[in-house]
């Protein structure tokens, strides 16, 4: 069951840091016809997450059908490579389907359960919260369909066969600039009208509460694990823990367990695209302003008038123009420190992974790996980075290819 | 306290139920909306609803949606939408209702927007993405500046949430007629009426309902029940329609009357409120 200091947990509204001189982040910004499905889930989980038989059940799932715990693995070459602190990774890429996002499809198709709905719906960029929610879907024989822009369907071909061979259907978004974000206001626009036998499975720690903070508890298990493996391992607490954020969920969950061990260092890494130029980068928390989207009040990257801007990344799972709200708490708070990576920077660390250690990294986590190399660096070889390695590459080797000159496709 | 004019025009069509239509502001352009606005006054409207384009509105169905896209790649920027209602005010005398998201009203500050709102001619506020758990700071900025705050209220919403809509709102309350985004519907779900029904047990200002009302029979279902019907998507169809097949701006305009017209026609002249 989770447990944080109170001070991090929002307040009865969903708000983060909420004080006299501040609004805080988070809430609900949805249509009203949605308010009923979310204080229904808002219901259900608050009674599941003090039911241990709720817990056991979905470690159970976790242990034998996702494969956890995952490992903690010191990379050597790496770390001699880099010439600095010791760079640990938290292999969240030998997860079934090969990122964190299983941790969380798989606790709230268990909540779906709980309520009676036999369909989910979801959206994904990338693909990989598609696939994970397909997944879940195919082992809990629910129907489930899931959204993606028309632009990620073009790049991420192989990711939608993935979800149509797992009996999930797929729909391509046309709308907007046809991809994350217009994909999450299709869902939640189907939600309106079907929740009544439909759960909408978010996949990253955003969306009106209590999303965001119940995907962070499903997610914290990386964090738990890592905190309890580094002892193990090392005998001590990591100096750092640095994880890549587009919605943010790998770094909520692995931060989450750390908050409260001030010693501890948590870096945030966003996409900063070509050089955090406007319109071509996702660098949320650290170009945007506090704003609403999808039902929260965070940062977000909007214009004057608070019409979103335009993002870009080479990671299509982090070209989001806003980020989970406790995010931006957790910035205000000044308990994480937000840093930015960009499109080749993250290209760099992607090849150099794959030559020192032979792990091909997402592209999402090469931003993290990108920010580790460089801080190791500047510490001691005694000092531990512990890096969330949150997904494998496999999805992204065709692309990495086509950028690099050094890989041309059949197409 | 003195009736807004949003409650003094739909006390006025109290007799035969109001129509409220609905438009997207800069949709084709600002000319033309504010065409299609003062059309509307002439044909004796009780207030219009002035969408104000959003990137990214997860209430709209595909109609308002597509309308919101090609208003903002035109160019259509906020300021665009208070420079038209600053010069319709004074011309004529159907209240004006702002529609929009509140990912807009909060960049711009709050307090701010009100004001600003206000002050070019606004009568009422409608924010469909603030749900009355976050409304408290919202329906008192509306008010203190002067603006009616206009809850809304859905078939899925419990009966203490209706009293808590209810007691932040004012000039109307908005009942969504249909669970799902605005666009229009063959029918109206049959439960609509006993939902006003119930609504109008907890409260004594009028009730609009909108959101799939699409046609002249819905407009003559909905005021036989409700104190206005609203429409937007079939008279944002038909500009699409109108603007897709190269009408210049009065026959647009002549269009966009014609269906007004047609619209009005389902107002009830005599029906009987007593029931």
């Amino acid at each position: 069951m989770p447990a944080l200091s109170s001070r991090w947990e929002p307040d009865a509204n969903g708000r983060f840091g909420i004080t006299e001189d501040s609004d805080g982040f988070g809430g609900r910004f949805v249509p009203e016809t949605l308010m009923a499905a979310v204080t229904q889930l808002e219901a259900v989980y608050a009674t599941a997450r003090q039911d241990r038989a709720f817990w056991t059940e979905l470690h159970d799932l976790l242990k034998h059908y996702v494969g956890r715990p995952s490992p903690l693995y010191h990379a050597k070459r790496l770390s001699e490579r880099t010439g600095g602190a010791q760079i640990y990774l938290k292999r969240e890429d030998l997860n079934h389907t090969g990122a964190h996002k299983i941790n969380n499809t798989m606790g709230q198709i268990l909540l779906t359960r709980r309520m009676g709905k036999q369909r989910i719906i979801a959206e994904t960029g990338a693909g990989q919260h598609g696939v994970a929610t397909a997944t879940a879907a195919a082992v809990c024989g629910m129907a489930c369909v899931v959204y993606m822009g028309a632009e990620d369907i073009r790049r991420q071909k192989l990711n939608v066969f993935r979800m149509e061979l797992l009996g999930t259907r797929v729909v391509s978004v046309e709308s907007g600039q046809k991809t994350l974000k217009d994909a999450i206001n299709e869902a939640m626009r189907d939600w309106m009208s079907t929740s009544e036998h439909t759960h909408y499975v978010i996949g990253s720690v955003m969306g009106p509460h209590p999303f965001p903070q119940m995907v962070r508890d499903f997610q914290s298990v990386v964090g738990k694990e890592a905190r309890a493996q580094s002892l193990a391992m090392a005998g001590k607490l990591p100096d750092c823990v640095i994880a890549c954020v587009g919605g943010g969920s790998n770094a909520a969950g692995i931060f989450a367990p750390f908050l409260d061990d001030e010693s501890v260092k948590l870096v945030g890494v966003e996409a900063a695209g070509e050089k955090l130029v406007e319109g071509r980068h996702a660098a949320t928390l650290s170009a945007g302003a506090p704003g609403i989207i999808h039902g929260m009040r965070t940062y977000v990257l909007q214009d004057h008038d608070g019409q979103t801007l335009p993002v870009h990344s080479v990671s299509a799972g982090l070209d989001y123009p806003g980020v989970g709200p406790e995010h931006a708490y957790w910035k205000e708070a000044g308990r994480v420190e937000y840093v930015h990576a960009d499109d080749d920077a993250a290209l760099a660390a992607f090849t150099l992974l794959c030559e020192t250690e032979g792990i091909i990294p997402a592209l999402e986590s090469a931003h993290a790996i990108a920010s580790a190399v460089e801080r190791a660096k500047t510490m001691a070889p005694e000092h531990m980075v512990i890096v969330n390695l949150s997904g494998r590459g496999d999805k992204d080797v065709v692309e990495v290819g086509r950028l690099l000159k050094r890989y041309v496709g059949d197409s | 306290m003195v009736a807004s004019r949003i409650e003094a025009q739909l006390a006025a069509s109290r007799p035969h139920g109001a129509l409220l239509p609905y438009f997207t502001s800069g949709f084709p352009d600002v000319a033309a909306t504010a065409e299609f606005v003062r059309r509307a006054d002439r044909l004796g409207v009780a207030a219009v609803e002035i969408g104000i384009p959003y990137s990214d509105s997860i209430a709209d169905g595909s109609v308002i949606q597509s309308s919101f896209h090609a208003a903002l790649a035109g160019g259509h920027r906020l300021q665009h939408t208070f420079d038209m209602v600053t010069q319709l005010r004074s011309t004529i005398s159907c209240a004006i209702i702002a529609m929009l998201s509140y990912s807009m009203v909060h960049r711009l500050g709050l307090r701010r927007f009100m004001e600003e709102a206000s002050r070019v001619g606004f009568d009422g506020v409608i924010l469909p993405d603030v749900p009355v758990e976050e409304s408290a700071p919202t329906s008192k900025a509306a008010q203190d500046a002067g603006l009616s705050y206009i809850g809304l209220v859905a078939p899925t919403t419990s009966p203490a949430r209706l009293r808590a809509t209810v007691a932040g709102s004012s000039g109307f309350v908005y009942q969504i007629a249909t669970a799902g985004t605005t666009g229009e519907r063959t029918s109206l779900a049959d439960t609509l009426k006993s939902e006003t029904a119930a609504l109008r047990e907890l409260t004594t200002l009028p009730i609009c309902a909108g959101f799939g009302v699409s046609t002249a029979d819905h407009v003559r279902e909905v005021c036989g029940f409700a104190d206005g019907a609203i429409v937007g998507s079939a008279l944002v169809r038909r500009i699409q329609e109108g603007t897709n097949a190269g009408l210049g701006a009065s026959a647009l305009a002549d269009s966009v009357q014609r269906t007004l017209e047609d619209l009005i026609s389902g107002t009830q002249p005599s029906r009987d409120r007593s029931e």
